[in-house]
C-alpha cells in the first residue's frame, strides 16, 4: 500500500474584522490509497475548510500537501487543472450544489466537456449513460431537471459527476447528511461499491458518528480547527481516549432501549476560533481541564499504538 | 387510568397541487395521554409535519384542506373552533417548536421581544413584566436574561433552538409539538436540548409529540412510539414493542438502515426504492411496492390494522391471519 495525500502542518486562517479565525490549524496526516479517512467533528470545527484546502478550493496559509509524492501546494493555473482531474467533491446538500438550470445529463456532461474527454457527441452521450448506470441512475431521467428529483437521486447525479473524470480521490463533504436513512443506506452502499470497483480514496467529512464509523479506515476527531484525536475506526470507537471523544459519542443517540441511559453534558462556552488564546481548544469545556491546559497547547502524541490523541492529561483521565 | 389529552381519529390531509391532489395524511389515529411522550417517526413527506400543523389548525389553505376527522384536544374538537379561539389556544395550550431555529425566529425583533410576544398575546400583563417574564423564561433555558436585548444572529444554533423553546414553553402549554427540535444541532449540543426538554416536561408535566426521524432521539425521549409512512400509522406500541419487536417490513427496514454504532456490519441493508408518489397512492398497502415479503394480497384494499399484542399495533395483512 503506498500513500495517495499527505498533508503537513496544514493551516487555513480567514481574515475577518474581529481578528484571524483559526479554520484549520496545523493539521497532519496521511491517507493510503484505497482508503478512506473519516473527519468528524461539529459545526464550525474546520471540517469542511480543512477537506476544500486539501484540494485547492481555499488557498492554505501555510503547510504542505503531497499528492501521490508530489507536492501540490503550490500548482499554475495550468497543473491545478491537471490536478483537479484526479481529485474531485462531493457536496452536502444536493439541493443548492446542483445548476437548476441543466438537465441531468448536461450536469454529468458537463465536467467531461470542461477536460475535452469525448471526441464526438456520440462518445460524451454514451459516457453519460455509463455514468448513469454506475451510480444507479435510470436513464429515464437523462432529461429532467434536479428539482423534478428526489435528494437521494440528486446525490447520485453529485456522485456521477465527481466520478466522471476517473479521479483518484474524492472528498466527500457530507453527502448522506441531507438524506433520509433509508436512502442515506443506498447512497452509502453505493460508494463502498464505487470504492472497491474504482479503487478510490475518499475523505469522508461528516458529524454522523454511526456513519462514519461505519464507512472509514481511520478517523479523526476535530475541535476547532485542531485534530484531537486520530486512530482506526475500531480503535477510537473501543478506545475513547480525548475528554472531547468521550463527550461526542455519549451523546449519540443510540436507537435502542438502554437501561439507566445517563446524558452526560458538556458545559461551558465553546471557545473562539478567532486569535485564540494559546492552551487546549477544549479546556473551558472539558471536565478534566488543568492549569496546563490553559496555557500551552497540547501536542498530538501516539499514546497507544497508531492512535493520536492531544491531550495534556490523556495518561491521568485515562490511567494509562 | 389517565386522561386522554389528544385524541386525533381518522385525520385526512389533502393539497392540491394545479390538477393533481397530494394526499398527505390518510386516516391517521393517535392517542396521547396526560404527561406522555410520543415520538412520530417518519421520513421526509411521510406526512409529519403536515398531522402536527392540523393539531394547531396551520396547514395553509389553500392548497392544504382537512378532509376529515377529528382531533379532539381535552375531549373538545379542534375542527370546530373559530379562528379566535384557537388563537387562545395556540401557544398558551398547544405549543410548537419548530424545525429549524434559524428561520423561525424574526431577524429584526431582539429575542426578548419575541418571547415576550406571546406572553403579552395571552396574558393581560404590562410590557415591563412581561419582559421580565421573558427573561425569567431565558434563565430557565439556560440562557442568561441580560442577553433578551440581543437579536438571533448574534445567538449560535443550540442557542436560537432554546430560544424557540423558551417562546413554545412561555405560557406553559399543556401539550407541546416539536417538530424535529434537535435536526440542525451537532450531537453534544442535541444533547442539551433533549435534556432541557426532558426537565421541562418533568417540571411543567408537558406532554409531549416529538416529530422526528431520528429512532435514536425517540429511544432516549418517549415512551411510545407511531412510524408513519405515506400518510398512514404503520406502527404502534411502546418504545418496548417497536424496539424489542419490531413487526412491520418498514419499520425492520428504518433499522436496517442505521450503521450500528456497537456492531460492524460490512453492508447496511437499506430499503430498496422509494416512498410513492403521494399524488398516486396505489391501491392497498403503501409499502407494497419496496416490501421484500410482499403478496397478491397487499396490492388491493385496506390492510387491516392488527393488534399483534396489547398496545402493539401494525398495519400490515401478515398479521392477519392470512396466507402470503
Amino acid at each position: 500500500m503506498s500513500t495517495l495525500v499527505e498533508v503537513k502542518n496544514l493551516k487555513k486562517y480567514f481574515k475577518t474584522p474581529r481578528g484571524l479565525l483559526h479554520a484549520v490549524d496545523d493539521i497532519n496526516f496521511k491517507i493510503e490509497k484505497g482508503q478512506t479517512l473519516g473527519v468528524v467533528g461539529e459545526s464550525g470545527c474546520g471540517k469542511s475548510t480543512l477537506g476544500r484546502t486539501v484540494i485547492h478550493l481555499h488557498e492554505r496559509t501555510s503547510g504542505q500537501i503531497l499528492f501521490d509524492g508530489k507536492d501540490v501546494s503550490d500548482l499554475s493555473k495550468h497543473e491545478l487543472k491537471e490536478f483537479r482531474s484526479h481529485v474531485q467533491m462531493i457536496f452536502q446538500d444536493p439541493f443548492s450544489s446542483l445548476n437548476p438550470r441543466m438537465s441531468v445529463s448536461q450536469l454529468i456532461a458537463e465536467p467531461l466537456l470542461i477536460y475535452k474527454t469525448s471526441k464526438s457527441s456520440a462518445d460524451l452521450g454514451k459516457e453519460v449513460g455509463r455514468l448513469m448506470d454506475t451510480v444507479g441512475l435510470a436513464r429515464r431521467f437523462a432529461n429532467s431537471y434536479p428539482h423534478e428529483l428526489d435528494g437521494g437521486r440528486r446525490q447520485r447525479i453529485g456522485i456521477a459527476r465527481a466520478l466522471s473524470l476517473n479521479p483518484e480521490f474524492i472528498v466527500c463533504d457530507e453527502p448522506v447528511s441531507a438524506l433520509d436513512v433509508s436512502i442515506q443506506a443506498q447512497i452509502l452502499n453505493l460508494m463502498q461499491d464505487l470504492q472497491d470497483e474504482f479503487h478510490l480514496t475518499y475523505m469522508f467529512i461528516t458529524h454522523n458518528m454511526s456513519v462514519v464509523k461505519h464507512i472509514s479506515n481511520n478517523i479523526m476527531i476535530m475541535y476547532l480547527g485542531n485534530m484531537v484525536e486520530f486512530a482506526g475506526a475500531e480503535e477510537i470507537f473501543k478506545n475513547r481516549l480525548h475528554p472531547y471523544t468521550k463527550a461526542l459519542l455519549a451523546a449519540v443517540p443510540i436507537p435502542a432501549i438502554i437501561e439507566g441511559r445517563k446524558r452526560q453534558l458538556l458545559t461551558g462556552e465553546i471557545t473562539s476560533p478567532i486569535d485564540p488564546k494559546p492552551g487546549c481548544r477544549f479546556a473551558a469545556r472539558c471536565p478534566y481541564a488543568t492549569d496546563i491546559c490553559h496555557a500551552e497547547n497540547p501536542q498530538l502524541d501516539e499514546v497507544l499504538e497508531g492512535h493520536f490523541v492531544a491531550c495534556h492529561n490523556v495518561k491521568e483521565i485515562n490511567q494509562l | 387510568m389517565s386522561q386522554n389529552i389528544l385524541e386525533i381519529k381518522d385525520l385526512f390531509v389533502q393539497y392540491s397541487a394545479g390538477k393533481d391532489t397530494v394526499r398527505a395524511v390518510n386516516g391517521i389515529n393517535l392517542t396521547l395521554e396526560e404527561g406522555e411522550s410520543l415520538g412520530l417517526v417518519g421520513e421526509t413527506g411521510a406526512g409529519k409535519t403536515t398531522t402536527a400543523l392540523s393539531i394547531m389548525r396551520l396547514i395553509p389553505n389553500p392548497p392544504g384542506k382537512i378532509t376529515g376527522g377529528e382531533i379532539l384536544y381535552r375531549g373538545e374538537n379542534l375542527m370546530e373552533k373559530s379562528e379566535a379561539e384557537m388563537r387562545k389556544i395556540r401557544g398558551h395550550e398547544i405549543s410548537m417548536i419548530f424545525q429549524d431555529p434559524m428561520t423561525a425566529l424574526n431577524p429584526m425583533l431582539s429575542v426578548g421581544d419575541q418571547i415576550a410576544e406571546v406572553i403579552r398575546l395571552h396574558e393581560k400583563i404590562s410590557r415591563a413584566d412581561a419582559m421580565r417574564k421573558a427573561c425569567a423564561m431565558m434563565e430557565v433555558v439556560g440562557i442568561e436574561g441580560g442577553r433578551a436585548g440581543e437579536y438571533p444572529h448574534q445567538f449560535s444554533g443550540g442557542m436560537k433552538q432554546r430560544i424557540v423553546i423558551a417562546i413554545a414553553l412561555a405560557c406553559n402549554p399543556s401539550l407541546l409539538i416539536a417538530d424535529e427540535p434537535t435536526t440542525a444541532l451537532d450531537v453534544t449540543i442535541q444533547a442539551q436540548v433533549l435534556e432541557l426538554i426532558e426537565q421541562l416536561k418533568r417540571k411543567f408535566n408537558t406532554s409531549l409529540l416529538l416529530i422526528t426521524h431520528d429512532l435514536g432521539v425517540v429511544a432516549e425521549v418517549c415512551s411510545k412510539v407511531a412510524i408513519i409512512y405515506a400518510g398512514e400509522i404503520v406502527e404502534y406500541g411502546t418504545l418496548k414493542h417497536i424496539y424489542e419487536n419490531p413487526s412491520h417490513p418498514y419499520t425492520i427496514g428504518l433499522f436496517g438502515s442505521i450503521p450500528n454504532l456497537n456492531e460492524t456490519v460490512h453492508r447496511l441493508s437499506p430499503i430498496p426504492g422509494l416512498m410513492p408518489d403521494p399524488t398516486k397512492l396505489p391501491d392497498g398497502c403503501a409499502f407494497e411496492e419496496r416490501c421484500s415479503q410482499a403478496c397478491e394480497a397487499c396490492g388491493k384494499g385496506v390492510m387491516p390494522y392488527v393488534e399483534i399484542e396489547p398496545g402493539h399495533m401494525v398495519r400490515c395483512i401478515k398479521f392477519a391471519g392470512k396466507e402470503c
